[in-house]
């Protein structure tokens, strides 16, 4: 049980009528490892989660959490996994305090009081512990809810996008948490939308449309594209984008802002053709490495268009 | 006045009112009761119901057998009022036929009738009512003065037509059994109980569990090491404390504000209240595993709570009503704790008396405990 892998599921798959949520999916969490779960709104990250956590019945595949069998060992998985829902999902009409006990009552804690204690002083909110939680504010009920699984003090951390709607100080803070946890040989799968977190994780697992599209580390996930990239700075840029879109070697142009990310697999022929738009203008041209996030967009638009959830 | 419709577009309010439309349209389950309710309230209340109640169970005991009493019987299956079931040997039988319920009346033919009636003595014959519920025995005891009218025109003829002149050859006394002023209030009252917690247990138990689900605080639940069974049974036991605290509210009501006799014993109605609030809680359990979100919860549990009231016999006589409506009543747990509850309240039934109606109440539990458990949904699937 100690060694091996701290997610080891291969070939899931699951239908909700018709549509196809999980595609044969596989992947391999190591302990102590943050692994990033990414993908488009309607991917399958959530499904994939619950059914890691044996809240969703696999139509086929199968696996492991901690080496119990995510199909015959539930109620050992549930015991040692921490799992946080998308939405918040603990009880509006109960206090924080009364929430977090009634979960470390559910854990069948020893030493429930101290636990509780600690994990309201954690969050600082020592003197709004009777605060009703439907009253917390929407990060605040997200780091509540993060505190309540981390409570029974799991050996993996499911987390479904734990710092939606978090301000960029308090995910700081999460961040360096879920390290500090990771050096302490805990392993966490946490599934997000921003890519400063997806930098932050050991390993990175891409899913679109159910089907896993590229997995390894960040530096790994970017070079299997082959991707090199310019980026352009200057004015008028959107108009420049839409000009370039079909240009010989520009197979994908993004918008940040200030600079305009302009990536394609022929370094050479990108290269001229980038050369010659910028040369009548006032453009500044400057090569970059590929940022996780063109590799994202790329991957999204190379793979069967999103059938929408009516499919 | 004029304000209020002061800028009233009417492509927007159109708007809103065909969005209501649609979702209306999606919503299966109100349709169905828009549709369904009206239906089922006319069939309920248009076939079932009679307020001329027909046909109840009547037992014979008999110490004499002629031509006269056998047209005393015959006359009495003639005015549809009374149907024969049998005969029975003693008093003491008629007497625990008419306190579980199984006859609605019993009447006594005394030794010596026949040639009472012969010598114009104008021997008695003894009608016994369950007159529990008023409205079910009203009727009947209306038509039993024609039954001796009726002897005379048949057998006291010939020689015997001196007998048939006048005065009727022998009376019918009727002796109203467990509630002999015959008060409404008696019957309804404690009926009340009935319809109360079915209501209340079916409602709390089906939004308890629906709560969960719509407010996504079941996944949270199912994801934590707790069996579903101790979900379950968790969050039955509160509901079945409010149970008990709501019969203990309508009982003291019952003696202290409507005065209603109380014949019985207050352990064998706690005991009857706890199996029938069990059996509702079941049926709460279950509805809330099929229903999807608590209005859902609500209108299941009205269409479980209307053939409650109305084919229970709270409503009106169960003896009255036609064979598939007592079908259907049969299947409902208020019909025997209707039973119960009034044997307890005015026939003073004890263990034994109430047994035939305890039974069906358990095994209603445990059936619908089985289905509850099956349907329950340990995943999000
Ligand atoms: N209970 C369900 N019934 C029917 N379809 C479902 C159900 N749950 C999920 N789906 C469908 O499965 C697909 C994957 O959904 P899922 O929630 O796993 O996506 P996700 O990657 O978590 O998206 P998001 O980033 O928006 O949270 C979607 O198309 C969704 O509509
Ligand atoms: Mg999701």
């Amino acid at each position: 049980m100690s060694d091996g892998y701290a997610i080891d599921v291969r070939n899931l798959s699951k239908r909700f009528g018709p549509k196809i949520a999980v595609d044969n999916i596989s992947l391999q969490v190591a302990r102590g490892e943050i692994f990033g779960f990414l993908g488009p709104n309607g991917s399958g990250k959530t499904t994939t989660i619950r059914m890691m956590c044996g809240l969703l019945n696999p139509d086929g595949g199968s696996g492991t959490c901690l080496g119990y069998d995510i199909i015959r060992d539930r109620e050992l998985i549930k015991r040692h996994v921490g799992y946080m829902t998308q939405k918040f999902s603990f009880w509006e009409d109960l206090t924080i305090r009364e929430n977090l006990d009634f979960v470390a009552r559910m854990y069948d804690m020893p030493n429930r009081r101290e636990a509780v204690d600690e994990a309201i002083q954690g969050l600082g909110l020592t003197d709004r512990a009777v605060q009703l939680a439907g009253a917390l504010s929407g990060g605040w009920k997200q780091r509540l809810a993060l505190a309540a699984c981390m409570l029974h003090n799991p050996q993996l951390l499911l987390l479904d996008e734990p710092t939606a709607g978090v301000d960029p100080a308090a995910r700081r803070d999460f961040w360096e948490e879920l390290h500090r946890l990771s050096a302490l040989g805990i392993s966490v799968l946490v599934s997000t939308h921003y890519m400063d977190e997806a930098e932050r994780c050991h390993k990175l697992a891409y899913i679109f449309n159910g089907k896993l599209l590229a997995h390894g580390s960040s530096r790994e996930v970017v070079a299997s594209q082959g991707l090199s990239s310019w980026a352009i700075h200057g004015e008028n840029l959107s108009g420049l984008s839409e000009a370039l879109r079909d240009q010989p070697g520009v197979e994908q142009t993004v918008l940040f802002g200030t600079a305009l990310h302009v990536s394609g697999k022929d370094q050479e022929l990108l290269e001229r053709t980038l050369q010659t738009a910028v040369a009548d203008r006032s453009l500044r041209l400057e090569k970059m490495d590929t940022t996780l996030e063109d590799v994202f967009i790329y991957l999204m638009s190379r793979s069967t268009p999103m059938d929408g959830d009516a499919s | 006045m004029m304000r209020l419709f002061l800028g009233f577009s009417v492509s927007r309010w159109w708007s809103i009112i065909l969005k209501e439309f649609l979702q209306l349209r999606r919503d299966r389950l109100t349709f169905a009761m828009i549709i369904g309710i009206p239906i089922v309230q006319l069939t309920l209340f248009g076939y079932a119901i009679n307020n001329d109640p027909k046909h109840m169970p009547t037992a014979i005991i008999s110490a004499d057998h002629s031509e006269i009493t056998r047209t005393v019987i015959a006359a009495m299956k003639m005015s549809e009022y009374f149907e024969i079931i049998g005969e029975l040997p003693d008093e003491e039988a008629g007497r625990s036929a008419l306190a579980q319920g199984r006859v609605q009346f019993v009447l006594n033919i005394p030794p010596g009738f026949t040639r009472n009636v012969l010598r114009g003595e104008r021997p008695a014959l003894l009608l016994e009512a369950d007159a529990t519920d008023p409205t079910a025995t009203a009727m009947a005891l209306g038509a039993v003065t024609q039954i001796a009218r009726s002897v005379s025109a048949k057998d006291l003829t010939g020689p015997l037509a001196h007998l048939a002149g006048g005065r009727d050859p022998f009376e019918v006394r009727v002796h109203r059994l467990y509630n002999p002023e015959g008060i409404t209030r008696y019957n309804i009252v404690p009926g009340l109980m009935g319809v109360i917690l079915t209501l209340m247990m079916v409602l709390m138990t089906g939004l308890a569990i629906t709560r969960e689900r719509e407010r996504g605080t079941m996944e949270n639940l199912l994801a934590m090491p707790v069996k579903p069974i101790e979900v379950m049974t968790g969050k039955i036991v509160p509901y079945i404390a409010i149970g008990l605290t709501q019969a203990t509210i309508i009982l003291l009501a019952a003696l202290l504000l409507f005065r209603i006799p109380f014949a019985g014993s207050i352990i064998m109605l706690y005991c009857a209240t706890l199996l029938f609030v069990a059996a509702n809680l079941t049926v709460g359990i279950t509805l809330s595993s099929l229903a999807r979100n608590q209005l859902q919860a609500m209108q299941m549990t009205m269409f479980y709570f209307l053939p409650n009231m109305l084919l229970s016999g709270f409503m009106f006589p169960f003896q009255g009503m036609p064979q598939w409506a007592q079908c259907v009543g049969n299947l409902l747990p208020l019909t025997y704790f209707n039973r119960l509850i009034r044997g307890i309240f005015l026939k003073g039934n004890g263990f034994w008396d109430l047994w035939p109606n305890l039974w069906p109440l358990m095994i209603f539990t445990l059936v619908v405990m089985t289905i509850a458990i099956r349907f329950y949904r340990k995943t999000l699937d």
